[in-house]
């Protein structure tokens, strides 16, 4: 009978946790990781980027995004939309194509391949026959031409794959009518370029890589023009009135030729080297575009003189008398041209350009040519992330203050519209306002829109300007000298260079109701700053926290503390710096918490933690944790975790330069790098051949990093003795330690004179000893108690104090509950002993019950070391759900982990981008549009485009 | 009390006053000088209430033979032989009981007289348990790391195993011991050798978890590991059986190896002892986790003004940081149930013991 009753219960637990739980990896924030492909529908409005890994991401209007993978682990090299359809074929490096549609499913598309097909030759042909190098998806919707290595050009009728063999354009038929008088029998090279005419679709133009290019006529299946070129041959471009054809080429060339007439070999009409005298690199792609009056815009990819500026990545952009040499930071990838009009057809209005770090959109209707800001695809990376904070549900006041202060800071980019408007963005309106911060290596913090699919950049934040650092702030790239020749004008944010690493931000912590903030970085730095809508000089004076207390035998081998300075600095409307704490040694700051009801902000290292009162600006407490005989750190503060990471980061640095240094110096650094390359082969070798080893012995207290100060808490509860409850500051540590300190506060009238105190209350060491990643007090009802100032702005309950209270101490291998104000040990939930998993990341979080919206219970959302998510009931500390999410190699993604308040979380995939993901079964972000075939007739297809481009202004 | 003793056919019986007797060494030499053998090196045994014959060779299991004097206590002295110099150090008990029991006797009175230490009277540091539940190919040893300082002691590494399905051979990955680190807890016990593939740790099958994560669990567990091996050499496993061979330089296996060898079908005896193992592991559990250490504010120091002057070594002040090792043993169940010693003596002779590495019972 028991029994029974207990599976009812049981069940009905399952069903209640269904109701709360649910994984789902939402979206991807950010810019693909190594895009490798570019294509665009004039029609449907979308772009698609393809990357090396074989994902194909298509985005119109903002919210309008879809994704898909190749099964294939092949780069995509090429996209082409077949026009006017909602299909797209991709070719990938191992030489298949694929065709993926947008298919209407309950009012939603969805991405789906439908379809692969690989060129098959006659037998015995070497694979350079059907090695696709060209393709023309043509305007008829149902062909695809395939040019190849060997030279051929196949044709295959699409969305279906089949080949029209009859109709197949062999280099033998072409080359029978090459003109006797071009170059005689020597081979044409493969196919660079396929093009179709654009007033006469039965011809199309083969541009052969040796420079030859073949008007060909599909139906009649003959030559009707050739045009003798005859330097290798990068790109073609027919003009849109049909006359002319453009030949770009690999000697920084190109030239113009007059096609019209019935002329069989048409005539150079007019040949340039734009960046001449010197030898010049390649043109890799040419686009002429005529508007309604006056001269044609001419875009051209490359081109630079090979010895002075063969390193930079440009894009020249000449109409009439202005000419511009757009220098990005990054590879160009491709780039193409957004028309107006209702058929496309109209004046250029902005150039897209797919670089190897960002996508950069450059309004041709604003005069300068100013850079339109992307709604999404934002590059997250334009100095590595080095921390994420995440605040839910910010108050109205607060995100309209943030969103002023950073549109100050966006003056430079166009008033325009995101051109880009195809779909329907059918998401629902995000239910609140949510924040996420990323901390960067440059010391800066960049505030997102969290709120739903776009992540949109708010507001940039610079710490580095409290300092004295080696950069001269007045060192603008932007200006090119007066008559300078290439006209080169920076554009992009990529910039991967830090001035100082110091300067790198560890932790954030924002108090939404208050609007102060505070931040602390790789140099013990820790700034308390508030809003301000007004600009603002004044002298950031700071405060240093000796962590070693005395403690004796200890020299900092590490980075020197930054300097601050003396002078008073401007800070522009937004967080303004007001309080600086700086810890000595200036170890990276590794804890930090902000208590704005108390005005205290609490700080640890890996020597010790400490408490500052920003009203009065003064240390209230400084505790060292350090164990004297902790030989690592007394020798070096450098841990050795630290120290892997560092040169972790030290090699990518290293690649980035390589990288660079690659493009750079092509050809002479080749050999190097193999050189360097097979080092490394040669040592990860060898690393594979020792055997790895694990140590078993339990923690001790005199391993290395023991008082390393994990995590930091502020409280108001029974710390000790139960009839008064008063604030209180825990701190746990690497050694599974946790330090209580009763703080006394003076009345509100006596905060500005009176001293703050905080005494000792509790000590406990956990037995296991692992690091204490988390302490949480719960309240009588066994709820999480609210954040500071939460109560006092009506948003949350508050907290129970009539039953006892119950600490909640999370290590990597338990969770543990404590009683209050007496410790003693309540219950627990194993974790390491059970399934060999660690706590790597935890956050508090309330979940909602999909079945009524009164119904919803507080958890812990956790991910482990082997990229598993649980979540943990509260306070019964049980576990309820566990999903895999991230792949255990991936330690830079578990690390990147962040919480949400409400079930959901991001994770760094790749420099780059945030993986968005929910535990959530009621709060999921997900995108939710519609794409269909545009209509033909222009009276629906622009009162549709233009709502959406409304929709690029952000509340 | 009056006393018994045999010393080459001699037998004396003498009093001694309970509360008066010095520690060891001084009831040492009242013997010698009784028996009149001052330079005579001697073992000391006695008959505990179970008729067990247990050695005094210290001050508590001196005190222990002494409480158990009910009233009288048989001591019997025997002369250390040169020839056989540890007979008593290596602990094997048994094999001094049949020597007195037959003089000279027979192997085959052996085994069913078997005579062992009474668990109470030692620190035990490793078991083999549940050897009625497990395939005969496998071992459950379980590693007591409490209070002592050495480590345990092995490294453990990835590897391959070889398993037979009905399909046939099968390779998997696997973990395996590496390394026995010289004078850990697991070498000592001789219970687990290098290329022991690891099948369990604490009853959770490690099947399918990485390197990493056993290393984990095995960490976590560490003050009570039980892990569950394939022996590398399950030939070995076998002789052991026959109680004669050990393992490595130190025999202490050998008085566990015969414990278990002969038990060839579960018997009543190896059923106590894992149900005594059982049983034990859950108290053990228990106290084992509970086992933080919380100072609350009336231990910790009063610091009158804020803690900024609170100078150096805060490890120095507060006693945290001080080893575990040195507090009293959470497991009553391993204190002599008399209670008349303090729990410091008793832990320290453990100490001991344990540093004798000699004296491992079951």
């Amino acid at each position: 009978m028991k029994r029974f009753r207990r599976h009812g219960q049981e069940s009905q637990r399952e069903r209640i946790k269904q109701e709360l739980y649910g994984f789902n990896k939402t979206v991807e924030h950010g810019f693909p990781h190594q895009p490798s492909a570019l294509g665009f529908s004039p029609s449907l409005q979308l772009l698609a980027i393809g990357t090396r890994s074989g994902a194909i991401k298509l985005y119109g209007g903002p919210g309008v995004e879809f994704m898909g993978l190749h099964d294939e682990n092949a780069a995509v090299t090429q996209v082409h939309f077949l026009p006017h359809q909602v299909e797209l074929v991709t070719l990938l490096d191992d030489n298949s194509l694929h065709m993926w549609t947008l298919r209407a499913h309950h009012g939603v598309s969805e991405l789906l391949e439908i379809g692969r097909f690989t060129l098959t030759g006659p037998p015995g042909a070497p694979p350079s026959v059907t090695r696709v190098t060209a393709v023309l998806a043509h305007s008829s919707g149902d062909l695809l031409l395939l040019g190849t290595e060997g030279g051929h050009v196949f044709i295959v009728k699409v969305p279906g794959f089949r080949e029209l063999e009859e109709r197949n354009i062999s280099l033998e038929k072409v080359t029978n009518g090459v003109p006797e008088d071009y170059g005689g029998r020597r081979s044409l090279e493969h196919v660079e370029s396929l093009q179709e005419n654009p007033v006469n679709p039965r011809q199309v133009l083969i541009g052969y890589g040796r420079g030859l290019m073949v008007i060909w006529d599909l139906d009649s299946q003959s030559a009707v023009t050739h045009i003798p070129a005859t330097q290798q041959l990068e790109s073609v471009w027919w003009t849109e009135d049909g006359g002319h054809v453009l030949s770009s080429h690999s000697d920084g060339s190109y030239c113009r030729w007059k096609v019209a007439g019935d002329d069989p070999q048409s005539e150079q009409e007019k040949s340039e080297v734009p960046y001449g005298h010197f030898p010049c690199k390649a043109i890799s792609k040419i686009i002429q575009l005529p508007t309604e009056q006056g001269p044609p815009f001419l875009f051209l990819s490359g081109g630079m003189p090979r010895a002075s500026y063969g390193d930079r990545h440009c894009i020249s952009v000449i109409h009439s008398k202005t000419h511009v040499a757009l220098d990005f930071t990054s590879r160009i990838i491709d780039f193409f041209v957004i028309r107006d009009g209702p058929y496309h057809t109209g004046e250029p209005s902005a150039l897209v350009v797919l670089v190897e770090e960002e996508l950069v959109v450059i309004d041709l209707q604003t005069e300068g040519w100013p850079v339109i800001q992307t709604p999404y695809l934002v590059p997250l990376h334009c100095s590595a992330i080095t921390c994420s904070h995440h605040v839910s549900a910010i108050p109205l006041k607060l995100w309209e203050r943030v969103l002023s202060a950073g549109a100050l800071q966006n003056t430079h980019y166009s008033k325009k519209p995101w051109p880009m408007t195809g779909g329907q963005n059918l998401a629902p309106d995000p239910p609140q306002r949510d924040l996420l911060l990323t901390g960067h290596e440059d010391g800066t913090v960049r505030f997102w829109d969290a709120s739903g699919v776009c992540l949109y950049p708010m507001y940039k934040l610079s710490t580095a300007g409290v300092f004295l650092t080696d950069s001269d702030p007045n060192d603008n790239l932007n200006q090119g000298t007066e008559g300078e020749w290439p006209p080169f004008r920076k554009v992009g944010c990529f910039d991967p260079y830090s001035d100082d690493p110091r300067l790198g931000i560890q932790k954030i912590h924002l108090c939404k109701y208050s609007g102060y903030l505070t931040v602390a970085g790789t140099a013990g730095q820790i700034l308390v700053l508030e809003l301000n809508d007004e600009a603002a000089e004044q002298t950031v004076e700071a405060t240093v926290a000796d962590l070693l207390q005395g403690q004796e035998g200890f020299r900092w081998k590490g980075h020197t503390r930054l300097e601050v300075r003396e002078e008073p600095v401007t800070f522009p409307p937004g967080f303004q710096p007001f309080a600086l704490v700086q810890c000595q040694p200036p170890a990276v700051v590794t804890a930090l918490t902000l208590h704005s009801e108390w005005k205290l902000v609490t700080f640890g290292t890996s020597h010790g933690f400490g408490l500052y009162d920003y009203q009065q600006k003064n240390n209230v407490l400084v505790r060292c944790t350090l164990n004297p005989s902790d030989q690592l750190a007394m020798e070096g503060p450098l841990s050795r975790v630290k120290s892997i990471k560092k040169s972790l980061r030290q090699s990518f640095r290293r690649i980035r330069r390589s990288r660079v240094s690659l493009r750079k110096h092509h050809v002479n650094n080749a050999a190097k790098l193999q050189q360097a390359n097979a080092r490394l082969e040669a040592e990860l070798a060898e690393m594979e051949l020792a055997p790895v080893q694990r140590k078993i012995e339990p923690r001790s207290p005199d391993d290395s990093f023991t008082g390393l100060v994990r995590t930091l808490y502020f409280a108001d509860t029974f710390i000790s003795d139960s009839s008064h409850n008063t604030p209180s500051l825990w701190a746990g540590t690497n050694g599974g330690s946790v330090f209580a300190y009763q703080l006394r506060l003076p009345p509100v009238e006596r905060r500005g004179e009176d001293p703050v105190t905080a005494h000792p209350a509790k000590e406990i060491q956990l037995m296991h000893r692992a690091p204490v990643v988390g302490i949480l007090v719960l309240d009588g009802h066994g709820s999480p108690l609210p954040e500071p100032l939460e109560v006092a702005h009506d948003l949350a309950r508050s907290p129970d104090m009539q039953g006892s209270h119950s600490l909640l101490v999370i290590s990597e291998e338990q969770f543990k509950v404590f009683t209050l104000p007496k410790v003693s040990a309540k219950m627990k939930l194993k974790l390491t002993a059970i399934d060999g998993s660690r706590v790597r990341r935890v956050g508090v979080a309330w979940f909602g019950s999909t079945r009524t919206d009164d119904y919803g219970e507080s958890g812990l959302t956790v991910l482990t070391n082997q990229g598993d998510l649980h979540v943990v009931s509260l306070p019964g500390v049980k576990l309820q759900v566990q999903y895999p999410c991230i792949r255990r190699e991936d330690v830079s993604g578990i690390a990147s982990c962040v919480f949400t308040k409400h079930g959901q979380g991001f994770y760094l995939i790749s420099p780059s981008e945030f993986e968005r993901f929910s535990l959530s079964a009621r709060c999921v972000v997900e995108p939710r549009s519609l794409v269909e075939v545009s209509s033909e007739t222009p009276s629906t297809t622009l009162p549709r485009a233009l709502p959406d481009g409304a929709s690029v202004e952000r509340r | 009390p009056t006393l018994h003793r045999v010393f080459e056919a001699e037998y004396r019986r003498f009093a001694l006053k309970k509360s008066g007797t010095g520690g060891f060494q001084e009831f040492y030499r009242l013997l010698q000088t009784v028996h009149r053998i001052p330079s005579v090196e001697v073992l000391l045994g006695y008959a505990d209430i179970y008729g067990d014959l247990l050695p005094i060779n210290n001050d508590d299991n001196f005190y222990k033979a002494l409480s158990s004097a009910n009233p009288l206590l048989r001591i019997i002295i025997q002369k250390r032989d040169v020839d056989e110099p540890v007979v008593f150090a290596t602990n094997s008990l048994q094999r001094r009981k049949k020597g007195l029991a037959g003089l000279r006797p027979a192997q085959q009175k052996t085994k069913p007289g078997l005579m062992i230490g009474h668990p109470q009277d030692f620190r035990q540091i490793s078991s083999i348990i549940d050897v009625d539940i497990l395939p005969e190919t496998h071992r459950r040893v379980r590693l007591h790391k409490h209070g002592t300082h050495k480590p345990l002691g092995f490294y453990i590494r990835d590897g391959v195993s070889v398993r037979v399905t009905p399909q046939g051979v099968e390779k998997v990955p696997g973990v395996f011991i590496s390394r026995l680190v010289r004078g850990g807890l697991a070498e000592s016990t001789g219970l687990l050798g290098v290329n022991d593939e690891i099948l369990e740790v604490n009853g959770i099958d490690v099947d399918s978890k990485s390197l990493d994560q056993v290393t984990d669990m095995m960490v976590a567990n560490s003050h009570n590991l039980i892990v569950t091996v394939k022996p590398a050499n399950q030939r070995n496993n076998v002789v052991l059986r026959g109680s004669k061979v050990s393992v490595g330089g130190n025999s202490s296996s050998g008085s566990i190896g015969s414990t278990i060898s002969h038990d060839l079908a579960p018997s009543p005896a190896s059923q106590s002892v894992s149900h005594y193992s059982n049983s034990n592991s859950v108290a053990e559990g228990d106290s084992d986790e509970d086992g933080d250490l919380i100072i609350e504010s009336d231990i910790l120091p009063y610091l009158p003004h804020h803690c900024v002057s609170n100078g150096n070594g805060s490890h120095r002040e507060f006693p945290l940081s001080s080893s575990l090792g040195q507090r009293p043993l959470p497991q009553s169940i391993f204190l002599p149930s008399s209670g008349s010693l303090s729990d410091s003596k008793t832990s320290s002779s453990q100490e001991s013991m344990r540093e004798d590495g000699n004296i491992i019972t079951m």
